[in-house]
């Protein structure tokens, strides 16, 4: 196991970056600002540097970025196209949704679209209206591409090689609150995975909790709380969305007898609405399930405003102890 | 143009400077929190250009348009109240710095999506074709947006339908942190919309008076019923994208080369060397001072949106 000392979430990923473009020549990464600057967030950082033209920053034309990153990969490229926010990529959703999506069904599995789509999302303090969705129910509502939403920095390397490395389109959804977290060691040298997987962040018995993306430190943070209201909570992060790990979740449950999905984006439409009905499709028998998101409202630029709508630790404790003390 | 007027033009631009400077301080020392993105430098653009536009034109920029706001006549403690979370700022904490929007002033809208304001300004130009108004409207965008799709779409579908638009590229040389000159093949941007069969010209964004001399030969032919006009205003920022922005990419000694070119020093000389003297060019300064200082700590006396979040959050996604 080759190890990588110290690394944050930002630095992960450019790991993960600089070992495709030197172990793959089929690599090619773009975006804008990702050359010469390194990013806006400074992920990039030095690659364009080592790799020369395989490097590059693009004009702000999102539908270009990634029609180019389909039809490069179509011949035989692994393109990464990095998209700033992926709020910005819905000017170019035609290249995501009636393109990428479908090259493999629609030639019969003749062509595929092997691109990396990297991208970031989510809410921070004073971030505004187009700057602060959490989208990815959009993608996953799309057969044809692959989904993950990745928060540690071991994560966030994984999941960029097994992207990599996947013959399909896939979408890694970032957050820019992470990139610059707590450096930890990583092991850099294992052998890309398979798409896909969830990861037990809490083993507990009482109630299952799902949630993807940074919400999950809330989740977390929760979960250390409720002991002291007598609830051991399971808490399973879904690293990667599509493919969904629907087994890890039924064990959960059947265990836990409870659920409860938390995550960032709205809740009317959200994923947390499909993973409850599969539940319920599968006659899975459970006392209690409900799901925590943004209450459907804009995101709105006043923190003391988000403070009202983003679910908390506080907000997912209690919905916890409804769950368990109130409904069973 | 006679000094009075350029006088109040010096005005209105030290206004939007010391704003800006005065926001720039309170995003740094953490008073309020989100991305900002100053007009310092640019000022000449919107000053000028809403000069020449009348109260029922309407404009659109992007999210670097606190400028544009202000050269629109919204007071500057509205502005204030938004950035600092008070009740009685101009969207009342729901947009906040990049999305200032005061229709009352003819202000639709800043816009935080590259290139999206264009399509949506000729939108407010086709409405002028049905509800019998003379109304012009000007959108404003960057160098960069120049090379996203909605902007040529939106070029084109004013040009092919003849619609009252003007649309206004603030060529500051940069799209975030990559110099346009980097990004396009063809560095004379108007010949973009002149492929499309728009009459374009390249302006000097620092002088007021030409940008307000081109915007108001444009609303008088628009106003008798021409079609799309484009200019592109060459121009500079003094500050980074953004509040924060480090600047690696900028070469050294670069913002010192705009000292004398930047509009503000400029329309100083000029109105100089027409006889206004130190004194009177220290007073205006001095004057807009005090209506900005006034301005912030009225907007810092306004009651917080924490009395009102928790009943009010969630109007305003329906009617
Ligand atoms: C569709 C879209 N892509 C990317 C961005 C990120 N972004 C914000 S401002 C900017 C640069 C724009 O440059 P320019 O148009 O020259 O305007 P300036 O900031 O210089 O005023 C970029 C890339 C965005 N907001 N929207
Ligand atoms: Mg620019």
């Amino acid at each position: 196991m080759v190890e990588q000392a110290g690394v944050n979430y930002g630095g992960a990923i450019n790991a993960a970056l600089r070992r495709c473009l030197a172990e793959d020549e089929r690599t090619i990464f773009f975006g804008e600002d990702v050359g010469k600057p390194g990013g806006v967030f400074g992920v990039s950082k030095g690659l364009h540097a080592e790799f020369g033209n395989r490097v590059f920053d693009t004009p702000i034309s999102e539908t270009a970025m990634i029609g180019a990153g389909v039809g490069a990969a179509m011949m035989g490229m692994r393109p990464v196209v990095e998209i700033m926010w992926l709020d910005f990529a819905m000017v170019a959703f035609d290249q995501i949704v009636n393109q990428a999506a479908n090259v493999r069904y629609v030639s019969n599995g003749k062509l595929s679209a092997p691109l990396t789509i990297r991208t970031q999302q989510g809410y921070l303090p004073g971030s505004c209206a187009q700057h602060a969705q959490n989208l990815e129910a959009f993608l996953l509502h799309v057969p044809g591409i692959r989904v993950c939403m990745p928060t540690t920095p071991q994560e966030a390397y994984d999941s960029m090689m097994s992207a990599h490395y996947c013959d399909d389109p896939v979408v890694v959804i970032e957050n820019r609150g992470l990139y610059a977290g707590p450096k930890t060691e990583i092991n850099i040298g294992a052998e890309p995975s398979e798409i896909g997987g969830s990861v037990l962040r809490r083993e507990g018995s009482d109630i299952t909790i799902v949630s993807w993306g940074p919400i999950i430190s809330e989740v977390l943070a929760a979960g250390d709380q409720m002991p002291s209201r007598g609830i051991d909570a399971e808490i399973i992060e879904a690293v990667w969305l599509n493919p969904f790990d629907w087994n890890g979740l039924i064990r959960s449950v059947k265990k836990t007898r409870r659920l409860l999905v938390v995550h960032e984006a709205n809740v009317t439409g959200g994923f947390g609405g499909e993973i409850l009905a599969r539940v319920v499709e599968w006659d899975i028998q459970v006392s209690h399930m409900r799901r925590l998101g943004l209450p459907d409202v804009v995101v709105p630029a006043s923190p003391v405003l988000m403070n009202e709508l983003r679910p908390s630790a506080e907000s997912i404790v209690a919905a916890a102890v409804e769950a368990i003390w109130c409904r069973s | 143009m006679g000094n009075d007027k350029r006088v109040e033009h010096l005005r209105d631009m030290i206004e939007i400077r010391l704003f800006e400077n005065a926001v720039f301080d309170l995003r740094v020392s953490g008073e309020y929190v989100g991305s900002t993105h100053l007009y310092n430098g640019q000022e000449a653009i919107a000053v000028g250009a809403c000069a020449a536009l009348g109260e029922g034109d309407a404009v659109f920029s992007t999210y670097r348009g606190h400028g544009w706001a202000m050269a629109r006549g919204v007071p500057a403690l509205s502005l204030f109240a938004e950035l600092l979370n008070r009740t009685g700022g101009i969207c009342e904490g729901r947009g906040g710095s990049a999305y200032f929007t005061a229709p009352d002033h003819g202000f639709f809208g800043e816009n935080s999506i590259v290139g999206a304001g264009a399509p949506i300004a000729v939108g407010a130009a086709l409405a002028a074709k049905y509800d019998d108004s003379d109304r012009v409207t000007l959108t404003a965008f960057g160098d960069g947006a120049m090379n996203q799709g909605a902007v040529t779409e939106a070029m084109n579908f004013a040009a092919t339908f003849d619609l009252p638009v003007i649309f206004v590229c603030e060529n500051n040389s940069y799209s975030e942190l990559t110099p346009i000159r980097d990004m396009v093949r063809e560095q004379d941007l108007t010949r973009r919309p002149e492929a499309l069969g728009i009459p374009a010209q390249k302006i000097d964004g620092n002088d007021v008076v030409a940008v307000e001399a081109a915007i108001s030969g444009a609303v008088a032919e628009i106003r008798s019923k021409s079609g799309p006009v484009f200019f592109e205003m060459m121009t500079q920022r003094l500050q980074g994208h953004y509040v924060g922005d480090p600047e690696h990419y900028r070469p050294k000694g670069e913002i010192e080369s705009y000292k004398d070119i930047e509009p503000i020093a400029r329309l100083r000389r000029e109105l100089n060397s027409n006889g206004i003297t130190d004194a009177e060019l220290e007073q205006i300064t001095a004057e807009a001072s005090k209506t900005i200082d006034r301005a912030l700590s009225q907007a810092k006396m306004l009651p917080g949106l924490e009395q009102t979040a928790v009943r009010d959050v969630r109007e305003h996604v329906y009617g």
